[in-house]
C-alpha cells in the first residue's frame, strides 16, 4: 500500500515536472524542473529495488547533465535571464511529434495482453551467482529469507532487494554465471558485456580527448619565436 | 557474534510493539503493518533529521571557538555559560526573525527553491550513511556510489542560488563552484574507488566490518598507497565542500559573499546547514572507508562490544530485539561521530591557518595535480596485492587474506532490506 502511495506521488512528480518544462519558457526554470522530473524517475527506480540504476541515474542525469546544461546557460546566455520562444509553426510540428510518439506508446502499452505474456514467463526468473555470492546468501537465508531453502529462489529475492551489484559488475568482466547455471552448459558459454563496455570507454576517450582539442585556447605561434626555442 | 541477534530492523520492532495493542484492540495485521511502517519512517527520519540539524549547531560554535583561540581570542563567552554554548542558538533565532527578502531581478521561483535543492541533497547523504554496524537507515548495496552520488547534487542548488540572485557576484560566485565541484568530484571518487578496491563491496557495512580487530586493520594502513589515498581525499573532500583553503565560491575578499550574497534569514541558514553537515558527511564517509567506521580499533574493546551483541534477547517481550546489541550499536555510533567530529576539526583549524588559493590555483591544484596524483594511486593500489602475490606469495603482509574475510564477515548479515517479500508493506 506505501509502495503504491509513493508510486503515485512519485509518478505524479515526474509527469508534472515534464510538462513544466515543456510550458516554461524561462531555460533555467527548465532546468529546475528537469531536476524534479528526474530525481523523482531516480526515486521510482528505487521504489522498483533497483539501487544501482537510481543511484547512476541521480549521478549521471541530475547531477552530470543538468549541472552542464545549467553552467552552458551561465556562460553563453547575453542577457540576465534567457528566454526560449517558440513560433507557432514549431509548436504544432512539436505537438504533432509528441503527440504521435505518445499515441505509439499508448497504444502498444494497451494493446499488449499483460496476464497471457506473464503466464508465459518462467516461474522463477531465478539467478544463481558467483559462488561467493551464493554462499553470501546462503549465509543471509538464516535470517532474511526463512522458509525458502533453494539457491534460486534466494538470489530472487536478493535481486528483489536491489543486491544486484556484483552480477552487474560479473556481467561488465564478461562472465555471465548465472546464465551459465541455469542453462545447465547445455547452450556454451553465455556471453557478458565486456565488448560493448570497452567500446563505450575508447568511445568516450575519444571524445574527451576531441573535447580537450576543440576548447584548446589557439595561440598564434610566432615563426622566429618558435625558431629561436628549437 | 551471531548474525540473528542483530537481525531486528526498527520497522520488526514497531510491528511487534504495535501488535501487541493490535491483538488487544482486535485491529487486523495489515492495519498494524502500515501503522508500524509509517511510524518507523518517521523515527527514522526525525532521527536522521536531529543529527543533520544537531551536528551542525555544535559545528558553528566549533567554528567560532576554534577560531577565537587560533587567533588569540576567547571566541563566545556570554550567552549560555563561559563557553558560550549556546551562541549558535541564539543565532538560529536571530536568523529565523530576520525578513524573507527576495531581489527585485532575482527569478524568485528558483531563488526561493535552490536553498531547499541544495539542503535536500545534503540531507539525502546521510539516509545511506550507516551510523553503526546496523544501524542505517536505507541499507542499499550500492551505498558508496549512492553517497558520492547523493553529494554531487548539492552543487545544483548552489549554482541555481547564484544564477537567480540577479547579482554579478553572486553569478561570479556560483560559476566559480560549478567549474570546482565539478572537477574536484573526478579525484574524490578516484579516491574513494581505492578502499572499495581492497573490499571489494559497496556496502558500507561489509567495509566497516572488515576494518575490525586492531586499528591496523583499518585501511589507511592496509598498503603504502591507500595511506596517502587518505590524505589525498581528504584534501579533495575539504574542497569538494568548498572549505578553506578552497573556498573561492564565497571568498569574501573579491565576491562579497559569493552564490549567497543575496540571500538573508532563513534560507542563508539552511545554505550554512547545508555545508555543515555536508563537512559531517564526507568526513564521516573518510571514517567509514579508511579508518574503521564504527569499530574503536582496540581488539580487547571491540571484543567486548562484539560479546554484548546478542545479549537480553527477547527484552521487553519483543522477538529479536536485544538490549546488548542496542547498546553495542549505540557506542559504535558515538565512535563514528567522534571520528567524524575530529575530521571536521581538522577542517576547521586547516581554515583559520591556511591562506585561500586564487582560483586559478584552485583548478591548478585539481587538474594538474590532484587528478594524476589519485590515478597514480589507485594503479599502484591494484598493481599492490598482485606484487605481494609475486614476491612474497601472499596478498597482504600481516593478517588474514581480504578475500576470506569478507566471507566470514558477510556471514554476520545485520539489516534486512525491507522489499516486497518480507517488508511489511506486503
Amino acid at each position: 500500500m506505501t509502495d503504491e502511495l509513493l508510486f503515485w506521488v512519485f509518478s505524479i512528480l515526474v509527469c508534472g515536472g515534464a510538462i513544466a518544462v515543456v510550458a516554461t519558457q524561462n531555460v533555467v526554470r527548465m532546468a529546475f524542473w528537469l531536476v524534479v522530473s528526474l530525481g523523482s524517475v531516480a526515486a521510482l527506480f528505487f521504489l522498483l529495488h533497483a539501487d544501482f540504476l537510481g543511484a547512476a541515474q541521480l549521478l549521471i542525469y541530475v547531477g552530470g547533465t543538468v549541472v552542464l546544461l545549467v553552467f552552458g546557460v551561465m556562460l553563453t546566455a547575453s542577457g540576465p535571464y534567457v528566454q526560449i520562444r517558440t513560433s507557432p509553426a514549431e509548436m504544432i510540428f512539436g505537438a504533432t511529434v509528441g503527440g504521435g510518439l505518445f499515441f505509439v506508446l499508448f497504444s502498444s502499452i494497451g494493446w499488449v495482453d499483460w496476464v497471457s505474456l506473464s503466464a508465459r514467463l518462467p516461474a522463477t526468473p531465478a539467478i544463481p551467482a558467483a559462488s561467493d555470492y551464493a554462499q553470501e546468501s546462503r549465509a543471509g537465508q538464516q535470517v532474511t529469507v526463512a522458509g525458502s531453502s533453494s539457491p534460486a529462489a534466494e538470489l530472487d529475492a536478493q535481486q528483489q532487494q536491489g543486491r544486484t551489484i556484483r552480477q552487474l559488475g560479473l556481467g561488465f568482466l564478461g562472465l555471465r554465471p548465472d546464465r551459465n547455471l541455469k542453462e545447465g552448459g547445455t547452450r556454451g558459454l553465455a556471453p557478458g558485456y565486456l565488448l560493448p563496455f570497452e567500446i563505450i570507454s575508447i568511445h568516450l576517450l575519444v571524445v574527451l580527448i576531441g573535447a580537450s582539442y576543440l576548447a584548446r585556447a589557439k595561440r598564434r605561434v610566432d615563426r622566429n619565436e618558435s625558431r629561436g626555442l628549437g | 557474534m551471531n548474525g540473528l541477534f542483530a537481525a531486528i530492523t526498527l520497522q520488526d520492532f514497531l510491528t511487534s510493539l504495535v501488535g501487541g495493542f493490535a491483538r488487544s484492540m482486535k485491529i487486523d495485521t495489515e492495519t498494524t503493518a502500515t501503522i508500524a511502517f509509517f511510524l518507523a519512517a518517521l523515527i527514522h527520519a526525525s532521527l536522521l533529521l536531529g543529527l543533520f540539524a544537531g551536528l551542525p549547531v555544535f559545528y558553528i560554535w566549533l567554528e567560532r571557538k576554534v577560531a577565537g583561540r587560533i587567533q588569540d581570542r576567547l571566541g563566545p563567552t556570554r550567552v549560555g555559560g563561559s563557553f558560550g554554548w549556546l551562541q549558535t542558538i541564539a543565532d538560529g533565532i536571530k536568523l529565523i526573525q530576520k525578513e524573507d527578502l527576495v531581489p527585485e531581478d532575482a527569478d524568485s521561483l528558483i531563488f526561493r527553491m535552490s536553498p531547499y535543492l541544495a539542503t535536500i541533497a545534503s540531507f539525502a547523504a546521510f539516509m545511506v550513511l550507516p551510523i553503526a554496524d546496523g544501524w542505517v537507515a536505507v541499507s542499499a548495496e550500492c551505498g558508496a556510489f549512492l553517497i558520492l552520488a547523493l553529494m554531487s547534487l548539492e552543487v545544483l542548488g548552489i549554482i541555481l542560488a547564484g544564477y537567480s540572485s540577479g547579482s554579478k557576484w553572486a553569478l561570479f560566485g556560483a560559476m566559480r563552484e560549478a567549474a570546482q565541484m565539478v572537477s574536484y568530484e573526478i579525484p574524490m571518487a578516484i579516491c574513494a574507488l581505492i578502499p572499495l578496491l581492497i573490499a571489494g563491496s559497496l556496502n558500507f557495512q561489509v567495509i566497516g566490518r572488515m576494518q575490525s580487530g586492531w586499528f591496523w586493520n583499518w585501511f589507511i594502513f592496509h598498503d603504502p598507497f591507500a595511506f596517502l589515498a587518505f590524505f589525498c581525499y581528504f584534501t579533495v573532500a575539504t574542497a569538494s565542500v568548498k572549505r578553506a583553503p578552497f573556498d573561492l565560491a564565497e571568498a569574501e575578499s573579491e565576491l562579497v559573499a559569493g552564490f549567497h550574497t543575496e540571500y538573508s534569514g532563513f534560507r542563508w541558514s539552511i545554505f550554512f546547514l547545508a555545508e555543515y553537515s555536508s563537512m559531517f558527511a564526507v568526513s564521516a564517509v573518510a571514517a567509514l572507508l579508511f579508518l574503521g567506521g564504527s569499530n574503536v580499533g582496540l581488539f580487547g574493546i571491540d571484543e567486548l562490544l562484539g560479546h554484548l551483541r546478542g545479549a537480553g534477547t527477547g527484552a521487553l517481550g519483543i522477538e529479536g530485539f536485544s538490549v546488548g546489541t542496542y547498546l553495542a550499536n549505540l557506542i559504535g555510533a558515538g565512535v563514528l561521530i567522534a571520528k567524524g567530529c575530529l575530521l571536521v576539526f581538522v577542517q576547521i583549524w586547516v581554515r583559520w591557518t591556511l591562506p585561500r588559493l586564487r582560483i586559478d590555483q584552485v583548478m591548478t591544484t585539481c587538474l594538474k595535480y590532484l587528478v594524476p596524483i589519485s590515478c597514480f594511486l589507485f594503479l599502484m593500489a591494484v598493481l599492490w596485492p598482485l606484487v605481494l602475490a609475486s614476491t612474497i606469495r601472499r596478498p597482504t603482509f600481516s593478517g588474514q587474506p581480504m578475500g576470506d574475510k569478507s566471507v566470514q564477515h558477510i556471514a554476520v548479515p545485520a539489516v534486512r532490506v525491507a522489499s516486497k517479500s518480507e517488508g511489511v508493506a506486503r
